[in-house]
């Protein structure tokens, strides 16, 4: 036991004095700048931030000349930000940050926004794993959203309608799979058409269904759940902000973190994980070795259409309580970016989907505070603008798996 | 009577056709926005981003200059709003080439990163706003020397533009730049096999670069187009509207299976498909309108679908063989040679 934890310590001396590590540090340094320019803390000096900032860029530089050039140039850019953002923020009306500024109502918010992106990424992690690529994520969580909503409707419930939806996102992805997999026809094409088709099937059944009335009020939504304990955890500033952001979560967002755990075990702690990737990255091999490359890649794009279709039923039952045409508006696309971005890892999808929520979060705050109404609208540009940069280079290539987006002719 | 007065028949045909080519010209441009990274082997999935820089730049060029001649000005805009969409989809084949960003991703994220700017360029209080139109989202009116000739049709009632003829000018560069010059050739080597292309000694960097550019260009120019030659002006709905434009340019490439004269047919039948199911084209007896729209985007669908589809007919084909084979079965002799 005692060399182990010799070996810990020595293993975490290595890592501090590595410039990977610093650069690390670096960047939260930069982003330490710009948070304390805000509320709570609200340092009304512009000093505060600057100084901190130089700090990370001067650490950011540093890595830069002992050659770790990514992690040291994201460090000067954290610290850049975190300047730029600060000298920003302090000239702004303490009230105006005030207003934008709600920390456990941003984690809320920022939660509620990432979940059908989590949903979402995590069908197309496991679609992209078994090596289909799925564009058609967006179309998936569409048909998700009207039929959830329908079958809410229908069935009364809301469980019903959580079925429905699965089972029709499942169903649209089945018609994916069918084309991309049997049919060998081009993934990204099928995925495309895919996509057309949702948008016609959800905006014809909702004009005939439901007409000009839209979905009807009483819809049965998702449940929150009420977690009240957690405002009681001492001391009291920490109680109200545990309360606050996470004591009234709607259902789907909880399930969104479960399923990411769970997600996360199965592709890469059990056997049929490792079916899944070896199907992806060289189908032949696992033919050989009596995987079924077929049975596994219908399994992932099926189970990808039923995971997307659930981020679509929370957003029209759980979060809006009503549909309305085309209100994926482009989130599956997102939701494809995330999981590149996070290198068609669940955690790191996870991550970018809270970073696309966060901007989400804060747009319509943005919004509300006079004066800023257009800022808000260009905020909204930061994450996609954010992802390039780091899709470019920042965060290392992303490798996705290697058989991906190419059919298999079985021998 | 009812000969080509208002009302009449015939000008409501002439009215119709009309539409539907306006609608030709930008389906036309972004069919080839796809087509041509397409025979590069990318996959252009930005001509949203490219079509809205293309028209924020062309609106703004128009308004901008009004003591401009009208020839001047309107290749001066056409050209500035041209280059925009080729900057705009450049960015994504710069990317592709030199750290290796897959451009669909790339692409996804300028398409947002175009829609949330132009929304705030155009937005209330946004720099390109009309100051006069109070909180409606939209940019000032193009001047009237920017705006394109109408040759057939009331230039009132959004008659035909002369960017019909651009257009199809357009396609014949199209195909004198894949299959008649140097750039072409390495294009589509490129799109064939980069790596026995790379091999031959072309730079596939460079042609994924210039691919991507020049499809951004062919968008940009669809987005110029339409705001010099019938919007006139560019609101917060006609930016928002620019994705669905997009993406019927993906299907008009790939049911014109890339080729010029193919594009143009597709751009031609999916402009006459949305122009027909418009709501006022359609009487509420036969089908209800509302739904007409969306059964569009339900055609389109399974058209792609379908297109994409090679083994598919393979796999017809074989059933019919063998159906007829097993109908012959009781005549041995008689089985027919493939």
């Amino acid at each position: 036991m005692i060399a182990r934890a010799d070996t810990v310590l020595e293993l975490g001396r290595a890592r501090i004095a590595s410039p990977r590590a610093a650069a690390v540090l670096g960047i939260f340094l930069g982003l330490f700048a710009f948070w304390l320019a805000l509320p709570p803390v609200a340092a009304r000096s512009v000093v505060v931030p600057v100084v901190v900032g130089v700090v990370a860029v001067a650490v950011g530089v540093w890595v830069v000349s002992r050659g770790d050039l990514r992690p040291g140039w994201g460090a000067v850019a954290a610290g850049i930000v975190g300047i730029l953002g600060g000298a920003f923020a302090t000239r702004a009306a303490t009230s105006h940050l005030d207003a934008v500024i709600t920390w456990s109502a941003l984690v809320a918010a920022t939660l509620r926004f990432a979940t059908p992106l989590t949903f979402a990424a995590i069908g197309g992690m496991f679609s992209e794993r078994s090596g289909v690529v799925n564009i058609g994520l967006e179309g998936m969580m569409l048909m998700g959203a009207f039929f959830g909503a329908w079958g809410a409707d229908v069935t009364n419930s809301w469980i019903g309608g959580v079925l429905i939806g699965m089972g029709f996102g499942a169903a649209l992805a089945l018609v994916h799979a069918i084309f991309s997999i049997h049919l060998r026809a081009d993934q990204i094409v099928s995925g495309t058409a895919v996509n057309f088709l949702a948008l016609g099937i959800t905006g014809y059944f909702f004009v005939d269904i439901y007409g000009n009335n839209g979905t009807p009020d009483n819809l049965a939504g998702i449940p929150d759940v009420h977690l009240s304990f957690l405002g009681h955890v001492p001391p009291h500033g920490l109680g109200s902000f545990l309360g606050d952001s996470f004591g009234q979560l709607n259902f789907m967002v909880w399930l969104s973190l479960a399923l990411l755990v769970l997600s996360y075990v199965v592709m890469f702690k059990t056997p049929l994980g490792l079916r899944i990737r070896s199907v992806g990255e060289h189908p032949r091999a696992a033919d050989t070795v009596g995987v079924s490359v077929y049975g596994i890649r219908y399994a992932c794009v099926t189970a990808s259409g039923a995971l997307a279709a659930l981020g679509g039923v929370f957003l029209s039952i759980g979060f809006v309580h009503s549909f309305s045409e085309n209100m994926t508006a482009g989130r599956g696309f997102i939701a494809l970016a995330a999981l590149i971005f996070g290198r068609w890892r669940p955690f790191g999808a996870f991550g970018a989907a809270l970073l696309f929520g966060f901007a989400s979060a804060v747009a319509p705050r943005l919004e509300n505070v006079e004066g800023w109404a257009n800022y808000g609208t260009l905020f909204q540009a930061l994450p996609y603008v954010l992802t390039l940069i780091a899709v470019a280079g920042v965060i290392g290539r992303s490798i996705p798996p290697a058989a991906v987006g190419r059919p298999y002719a079985k021998q | 009577m009812h000969g080509s007065q208002p009302g009449g028949e015939r000008f409501n045909a002439a009215l119709n056709l009309q539409q539907t080519l306006i609608l030709t010209v930008t389906l036309v441009l972004t069919g080839l926005a796809v087509a041509f990274a397409f025979r590069c082997g990318l996959f252009n999935i930005g001509g949203q981003g490219q079509y809205i820089v293309g028209s924020l730049v062309g609106v703004q060029m128009g308004v901008w200059f009004a003591s401009m001649s009208p020839v001047p000005h309107v290749l001066l805009a056409v050209a500035a709003a041209s280059f925009a969409g080729a900057v705009w989809g450049g960015i994504a084949g710069f990317l592709r080439a030199t750290v290796g960003a897959h451009e669909v991703i790339t692409t996804i994220m300028l398409n947002w990163t175009a829609l949330w700017i132009g929304s705030y360029l155009v937005g209330f209080g946004g720099p390109l706003q009309d100051p006069k139109a109070g909180a409606v989202p939209v940019t000032k009116e193009v001047s009237q020397g920017a705006k394109l000739h109408v040759f057939w049709g009331s230039a009132v009632l959004q008659g035909l533009h002369i960017g019909f003829f651009v257009a199809l000018a357009a396609l014949v560069v199209y195909w004198l730049v894949l299959s008649r010059t140097t750039l072409g050739f390495e294009v589509r080597a490129v799109g064939f096999n980069a790596e026995a292309a790379r091999y031959g000694g072309i730079s596939v960097a460079r042609n994924y670069f210039v691919a991507m550019a020049i499809s951004g260009l062919f968008a940009g120019l669809a987005g110029a187009l339409d705001v010099l030659g019938w919007q006139f002006r560019l609101d917060l709905t006609g930016i928002q509207i620019a994705s669905q434009i997009a993406f019927m340019g993906i299907a008009v490439a790939l049911l014109g299976r890339n080729t010029p004269i193919g594009v143009f047919l597709a751009a031609v039948l999916f402009a006459a498909l949305i122009n027909g199911t418009s709501t006022r084209n359609l009487d509420p007896s036969v089908f209800r309108p509302e739904l007409a729209g969306n059964l569009t985007r339900i055609i389109q669908g399974l058209v792609v679908l379908f297109v994409g589809a090679d083994l598919l007919i393979i796999y017809l084909w074989q059933l019919r063989r063998k159906l007829r084979l097993g109908r012959t079965k009781a005549l041995p002799q008689e089985v027919p040679q493939a």
